[in-house]
């Protein structure tokens, strides 16, 4: 029992409009990443959602019904917010066991719900130590735990991986994926890194300045952007853009192909080219390569063994069929 | 909107009716005539109080004692203030003790250091610094009627000096480590750094410093009160102790008033610019 | 390097001997004879006695007064604190455009000089029956605290994250749990260290104490300056007294120095 619906939400702020109107629904026990540049909305939209901010325009719904104008603690949603959050003051037990208490559970059964949360997120050992006697780590499984005691209708993270480190970043993303396989839940997570939401969403929501730009699954977003801002996000390296001459080719203002999509040889190809610099990461090597009549150097995807040096003239070609093409209007031409 | 009225309210409403209603007052009595002791001065007076205030030479070496004592007493906090917080920057042996007995000071109340001031470091038969002086072969000095003013100051200015410290110390610890150190690494010594990197980024701290105590020293009265009580003469009158008398000893209302309310308008002139600076330190939030 | 931070060290320490000096003078003299305390030249060596404490008490009755600095400065502050605590959550929580104009006028009200309507306050509280009564001192010390305690309590409420409480609203129904279970704990420390700081302002201001009290509500600072007329020269004694005055509220200044600086600067200086 979980689904969310965006029915012409707008925000502002006084004077100054942060989302024009925006429809959206989700599904129940759907994976949902919000992802957009800083200033595109997606907190906003997450704050909107969890009753942090009022709605200035518009409707919010849950399994069909108002929700617009419910207080937060009474939309039954859990939130993991990205400094965690936690009170300095109550143990990792408390933390954990707050929200119960707050809707007058019973001692004996927080109790026992705050053990079972704690033994799925490894915290059985630090049940007694203060928030700030922990690791950034384990403070996040603490705010996590916090919300799984509730069984919410909902989860929503607001980027809750940004402050850890890189490889605690990727363990925690299976840890929550994995937990979203178990609990089944709707979850709603924002984020500004577009890998997180490709590895973890069932589906995209890509933002830019307070409006979608586009939403689907991972793959369709990488297959078929819909404009050049979707095109740009999803995908790293960025897709590479071509316009002028090169552009007018395909019958378009403006052509994008991705590095992985780029073949390199020594002696023909559609584009000449010197090489750049060159990123080795030893499974790939990103070459940047200066195209003529291009300003802006390309970047092309190839074998982890590659040896070129700077300087040297080499020839590109697109794949045919994965040239993205797009209009005068920046959208995509299909 | 409920809520608001539940919070700030109270404290505004109260702070609202105890700026305005004795500030009212104060205006009122200053315009009329008023005496405690003789029911039968009355009546509208107008300007008279000011007229009769300013051409008063008492108040006019008041004034002047006022603004002595000020200047005194902020340039030697501020300048030994900035020194001494300077030195405790330094990573002296046992700097933090340092630091509480140097701030020590402050936190005596200005009845007891006015008094063992008096009596036990400046008095002219018994007083240690005479006795220190005997040491050296000179002369006691009879501080409080030889330089009255003076005495006033130096206790003052013990007073506060730790206040300075306190403030220059709170302000140097926002400069980072590694301004102090790229300065080393430029080679700058202690003199250079002192005012090329120290002072400018001090400013503001001496600002506030300086305009906080212009506010408070204008009431100086406890010491005035427990030393020379105004003397000899007027030597030791200030305003806040000129209003004092003119009230409580002469039940002059009108004319104290008249008083308080040109030291209202002193407050206000510096109060105007310590504000815009505090209001300006919110916005940087 | 190490030579230098000796020399330094040195200096420093000479400078806070000085410094510190006349209370030290002060506190020996409180516990040498009355003869001890006069002799020229004066006694670094003698056998202490604390006679001068008993006589104190005895003869001026100094508990009386004491517990009058204590009685005026736990409660006013107390009135202080019960007032700023709402409205330094209402600025710090839920700002308005309006909040920053109600902070700083709030602190103008700090830059009234006492001496401008001391006029009409003496003659209000006379016709109130309010001069010499522990009320009286009381009030006046709330009003005179309240801009530093809201000020201060307010640059502490800032510094809670604004997440923790948001996190509380997505899980407590209703403000008053969040302002029991959530706030309250959190800023507890910083009530306290507020409340000791707003003591020690209160228990040495001597403007008001000294113009609207005789004996009955005279606080320390009132007590002392009785010495201040020829009767009450004796100088072991005057000692004795201001030590027992000021002892106790200089190491509650050692402890809320931090404050003291944001009180007193009204957050001029960060």
């Amino acid at each position: 029992m979980g689904s969310i619906n965006l029915v012409g939400v707008s925000k502002s702020f006084g004077d100054v409009l942060v989302i024009p109107s925006v429809d959206l629904e989700v599904n129940e026990g759907e994976f949902v990443v919000f992802v957009g540049p800083s200033g595109s909305g997606k907190s906003t939209l997450l704050r909107l959602i969890a009753g942090l901010e009022e709605v200035s325009k518009g409707r919010i719904e849950f399994n069909g019904q108002d929700m617009t104008n419910l207080a937060p603690a009474k939309r039954g949603l859990a939130m993991v917010f990205q400094s965690y959050a936690l009170y300095p003051h109550m143990s990792v037990r408390e933390n954990i066991g707050f929200p119960l208490k707050m809707a007058s559970m019973p001692k004996s059964e927080i109790a026992a719900k705050v053990q079972e949360a704690a033994k799925i997120l490894n915290l059985s050992e630090y049940l007694e130590r203060k928030p700030r006697q922990l690791s950034g780590g384990q403070r996040q499984r603490v705010a996590i735990g916090r919300a799984i005691v509730r069984q919410p209708k909902a989860f929503l993270f607001d980027e809750p991986l940004s402050n850890l480190d890189a490889a605690l970043r990727i363990n925690m993303r299976l840890e929550i994926m994995e937990l979203h396989q178990q609990l089944k839940t709707t979850m709603i997570y924002v984020t500004h890194d577009q890998v997180e939401a490709m590895t973890m969403a069932d589906k995209i929501v890509v933002l830019d300045h307070g409006n979608i730009e586009q939403v689907g699954s991972p793959l369709d977003l990488y297959r078929a952007p819909d404009n050049l801002f979707v095109a740009g996000f999803i995908g790293a390296p960025r897709m590479n853009f071509l316009d002028g001459g090169e552009a007018s080719r395909y019958n378009a203002t403006t052509i994008g192909v991705r590095p992985e999509h780029v073949q390199i040889s020594k002696s023909s190809g559609l584009w000449t080219g010197k090489v750049g610099v060159s990123e080795h990461l030893g499974s790939d090597t990103f070459l940047h390569v200066n195209v003529e009549g291009q300003q802006a150097p390309l970047t092309v995807r190839t074998d982890g063994e590659v040896q070129l040096n700077y300087g040297e003239t080499i020839y590109l070609s697109p794949e045919e069929d994965k040239i993205h093409k797009f209009d005068n209007n920046g959208k995509a031409i299909r | 909107m409920k809520l608001r009225v539940l919070s700030d309210y109270p404290a505004i409403v109260v702070l609202l009716i105890w700026m305005l209603g004795p500030l009212i007052a104060t205006i009122y009595y200053s315009l009329i005539r008023y005496n405690l002791l003789n029911p039968r001065i009355k009546g509208f007076a107008g300007i008279e109080n000011y007229e009769f205030l300013l051409t008063d030479f008492v108040f006019t070496d008041s004034i002047y004692n006022s603004i002595q004592l000020l200047g005194s007493i902020i340039g030697i906090t501020v300048v030994l203030g900035l020194l001494i917080s300077y030195l405790l920057d330094q990573d002296l042996y046992g700097g933090r003790l340092l630091q509480l007995v140097i701030i020590s000071p402050f936190f005596v109340m200005p009845t007891v250091s006015a008094l063992i001031w008096k009596n036990l470091l400046m008095h002219p038969v018994n007083g240690y610094f005479t006795y220190l002086l005997g040491l050296f072969g000179l002369p006691p000095i009879d501080w409080f009627a030889d330089i009255p003013l003076g005495s006033i100051i130096i206790i003052v200015s013990w007073n506060w000096l730790p206040f300075a410290v306190l403030v220059f110390i709170t302000a140097q610890q926002s400069m980072s480590l590694e301004i102090k150190e790229a300065s080393k690494m430029d080679g700058a010594g202690h003199l250079a750094f002192f005012f090329q990197i120290y002072l400018p980024h001090l400013g503001k701290a001496i600002g506030a410093v300086v305009m906080i105590q212009m506010i408070f020293h204008l009431n100086i009265f406890a010491e005035i009160f427990t030393t020379t009580t105004g003397g000899p003469g007027t030597q030791t009158t200030n305003l806040a102790f000129l209003v004092y008398r003119k009230a409580l000893l002469d039940f002059d209302i009108g004319g104290a008033s008249a008083g308080g309310i040109i030291s209202i308008v002193f407050a206000n002139i510096v109060a105007i610019f310590l504000l815009r600076m505090i209001a300006k330190n919110m916005n940087s939030d | 390097m190490k030579s230098n931070r000796v020399l330094l060290s040195i200096l420093g320490w000479v400078i806070g001997f000085i410094i510190f000096f006349p209370i030290l003078w002060m506190v020996m003299a409180s516990l040498k004879t009355e003869i001890d305390a006069v002799a020229t030249p004066p006694s670094f060596f003698f056998t202490p006695t604390l006679e001068n404490y008993f006589v104190v008490q005895n003869r001026s009755n100094y508990l009386n007064y004491a517990w009058n600095s204590i009685v005026i400065s736990v409660f006013a502050t107390l009135l202080a604190i019960l007032i700023a605590v709402p409205a330094s959550y209402s600025f710090a929580f839920r700002p308005t455009k309006r909040t920053k104009f109600k902070l700083v006028w709030i602190l103008s009200t700090k830059m009234m000089p006492p001496v401008g309507v001391l006029i009409p306050m003496y003659l209000f509280y006379k016709n109130m029956g309010l001069l010499d009564t522990h009320l009286g001192l009381i009030l006046i010390y709330t009003l005179m605290n309240l801009p530093i305690v809201i000020w201060v309590l307010y640059t502490y409420f800032k510094d809670i994250p604004q997440e923790i409480l948001e996190a509380a609203q997505m899980e407590c129904d209703g403000l008053l749990k969040i302002f029991l279970y959530i706030l309250l704990p959190l800023s507890k420390s910083a009530i306290f260290s507020t409340s000791l700081l707003s003591i020690v302002l209160i228990w040495n201001e001597s403007f008001w104490s000294l113009n609207l009290t005789a004996f009955e509500a005279a606080p320390l600072t009132a007590f002392i300056s009785s010495y201040s007329s020829p009767e009450g020269l004796f100088w072991a004694k005057l000692s004795a007294a201001s030590t027992l005055a000021i002892l106790p509220i200089m190491f509650l200044g050692w402890v809320t120095q931090k404050q003291m600086v944001k009180g007193l600067t009204l957050g001029a200086v960060k």
